[in-house]
């Protein structure tokens, strides 16, 4: 630190003491000279300026730059709020803090409150009030915290002697997802049980004499051979799910000319001599391409047909049609006139194995994988799936498909491509 | 709810409050987790609730005392008091609550359903809307809301209607079969537990409201708990 009397301070100095005994010397009083002195001195020190002050910087060398400031800990209520999940902080048993989450699940209130009033759980109150050093820490499972179906995986983290930080984290989705995965591997492995058990069955019959008789025998074998192309029709809808859900992150970048499409699937149809095939009633209207996969959108169409010939009523009309639904969009619709489908059962309609009557269902050769094939198939095209039904009266599937660009559209006009996929 | 200068009555009562909490808790899984044994036929999951009620039991006598010792040193008044009175309400209540779970669980031996006694499927749809009361109630108790207290008393009806119905059901059932009626009398006991879980969460509700208010509930509209049969 510099010293207070620099040599400016010392001549200022200097210069009221001489005036002091000029004033001395002319003949003023002792003691006025004395208060002259004093008061000068007095003044000079008090505007002697601080080393400190702008005013000295002139004559000092500069000063180094101040250091960047270190960051700081922002306060832990903007902590905590940075957080999605519900946060508590739990000090002497008592909701010190809680994040806004926190309060959205648990209640306004919990603040201040008793750690047990706001987690109301019996495993979470034992946790928290077990004082026990030698406890354990890992995470427990919470069912019923918020609505009866949630579950939260509870973390409680020891900060100082009575603070805790109660951290949930919510687990229901992992956990619905999980029990789909269990439903489906189980309901996969019935469905391919029960064709290859009646197979066995009729195996082990003609072996044990059945077979001499030359009609059983053909009526065995007719049977085994329906239930093994059963199986077969289901494995390739189980592989074909699995390759458009593989699939389902890159969109289909070809285009495709529906109408033709659907004209092929039409003419597929009728070739296969179901007397259903002779209703199909084919309206498409003028619709530019679209944007997708044909093999796909093949088997999108004969899925959606093939139900509306299954379950709409003989000799009834189905109605397919297809027209373009503003400037992005085509919009393809398969209309039957059938029972139609109940509202319970036509949100549950595209899951896997999810029939509103097995028996039937199974009965008409289906695999109870068409729905959900046509929803991962529309999924995957950035579409829309639509089913409308009125029961007793029948059912309208409706799928809108995004129209290939209109440039690239203009620019295929004249290179006209072969579109395969 | 405003801060005491003794900072100490605070704590007391944030404990009591958390003392009941607690009991609630446990009382309302007993519930759940009994319905779940009944329908699994599972002895061991029952024999440990029938265990877990001396927990419930353990924590109101905990109440009580804190209660005493609250209305003993702090001399509560007005909002406090009727906070502390009623806590000690509660608790009896939520006691009560626990010990029809241990009721049920203790009849779990006695019902081994092997899928022919269709009644059975109706129980835990029942027991849901029960223990919905009762968390609603507990939830209503955490909040001090008055409103959802009265919310709950209005489920109460509902309960009463499905035991009516279950009572109909199964004595319907024990006609037609008189092989299983030790079986469907039992779980008539079971649905009238149920009923007075319901009953109880309303009593629950009651005083929740009158904590929080200082007045009293209006005279509830009862539900008919008696069906009359034999018309």
């Amino acid at each position: 630190m510099e010293h207070l009397f620099t040599w400016r301070v010392i001549i200022a100095l200097g210069l009221s003491a001489i005036c002091a005994l000029i004033g001395l010397a002319l003949g003023a009083s002792t003691a006025s000279a004395l208060i002259a002195l004093i008061g000068a001195g007095a003044a000079v020190l008090v505007a002697a300026p601080s080393p400190d002050l702008p005013g000295m910087e002139s004559v000092r060398a500069p000063l180094p730059p101040p250091p960047p400031q270190e960051p700081t800990d922002p306060p832990a209520s903007e902590i905590l709020e940075a957080v999605a999940e519900p946060v508590l902080i739990v000090a002497h048993n008592r909701v010190f803090r809680a994040n806004s989450s926190a309060c959205a699940l648990l209640g306004r209130h919990i603040v201040g409150e008793d750690v047990r009033l706001a987690i109301r759980h019996p495993a979470a109150a034992e946790h928290l009030l077990n004082t026990d050093p030698g406890r354990s820490m890992d995470p427990i499972h919470l069912v019923g915290l918020g609505t009866r179906e949630q579950r939260w995986e509870m973390r409680v983290h020891q900060a100082g002697a009575k603070i805790r930080i109660v951290h949930l984290i919510e687990r229901t989705g992992n956990y619905a997802a999980e029990r789909m995965r269990v439903d489906f591997v189980a309901n996969a492995s019935h469905e391919l049980r029960t064709p290859l058990a009646s197979i066995l069955g009729f195996i082990e019959t003609l072996r044990d004499g059945a077979g001499e008789e030359a009609d059983t025998r053909e009526r065995f074998l007719k049977v085994m051979f329906d239930e093994a192309v059963r199986m077969q029709r289901l494995i390739d809808d189980l592989m074909s799910l699995s390759r458009i859900e593989a699939e389902k992150y890159r969109a289909p970048d070809a285009e495709v000319d529906l109408n033709a499409v659907i004209e092929e699937v039409c003419a597929e149809l009728r070739g296969s001599h179901d007397p259903r095939a002779n209703d199909l009633d084919c309206r498409s209207g003028k619709c530019p391409k679209i944007r997708g996969d044909r093999a796909q959108l093949s088997q999108l169409l004969h899925n959606i047909i093939g139900n509306a010939m299954k379950y709409g009523r003989p000799d009834t009309p189905i109605r397919i049609t297809l027209r373009a639904d503003g400037d992005t969009m085509a919009r393809l619709s398969v209309a039957d006139e059938g029972e139609g489908v109940d509202p319970d059962h036509l949100v549950r309609l595209t899951e896997r194995f999810y029939r509103v009557d097995s028996g039937r269902s199974r009965a008409m050769g289906g695999t109870g994988l068409g729905l959900a094939i046509v929803k991962h198939i529309v999924e995957r095209h950035r579409g829309r799936l639509d089913i409308a039904s009125t029961p007793g009266k029948g059912t309208t599937v409706t799928v809108l498909l995004p129209l290939a660009m209109s440039s690239q559209r203009n620019a295929d006009e004249t290179h006209s491509p072969e579109i395969t996929s | 709810m405003m801060e005491h200068t003794v900072k100490a009555f605070d704590d007391d009562i944030g404990e009591l409050r958390g003392l009941i909490a607690h009991m609630g808790g446990l009382a309302e899984s007993a519930i759940e987790a009994s319905m779940v044994a009944l329908r699994r036929h599972d002895l061991e999951a029952a024999q440990r609730i029938i265990d877990g009620d001396k927990e419930i039991d353990a924590l109101e006598t905990e109440v009580e005392k804190l209660a005493i010792r609250l209305i003993a040193l702090r001399a509560p008044m007005a909002d406090d008091l009727r906070e502390v009175v009623a806590a000690l309400k509660i608790a009896g209540v939520v006691e009560r609550i626990g010990d029809y779970a241990k009721n049920i669980a203790r009849r779990v031996p006695a019902i081994d359903d092997r899928g022919h006694i269709e009644p059975l499927s109706l129980l835990p749809a029942m027991a849901s809307m029960a223990t919905d009361m009762v968390h609603d109630v507990l939830d209503a108790f955490a909040a001090r809301d008055p409103e959802k207290a009265v919310h709950v008393c209005e489920q109460d009806r509902a309960v009463d209607d499905f035991y009516n119905s279950i009572f109909r059901t199964l004595v319907t059932f024990m006609m037609e079969n008189p092989k299983s009626i030790s079986q469907a009398a039992h779980m008539l006991f079971i649905a009238k537990n149920l009923e007075r879980v319901g009953d109880h969460a309303t009593n629950v509700a009651e005083m929740v409201y009158y904590a929080a208010t200082g007045e009293y509930m209006g005279e509830r509209e009862t539900g008919d708990t008696v069906p009359i049969m034999g018309n």
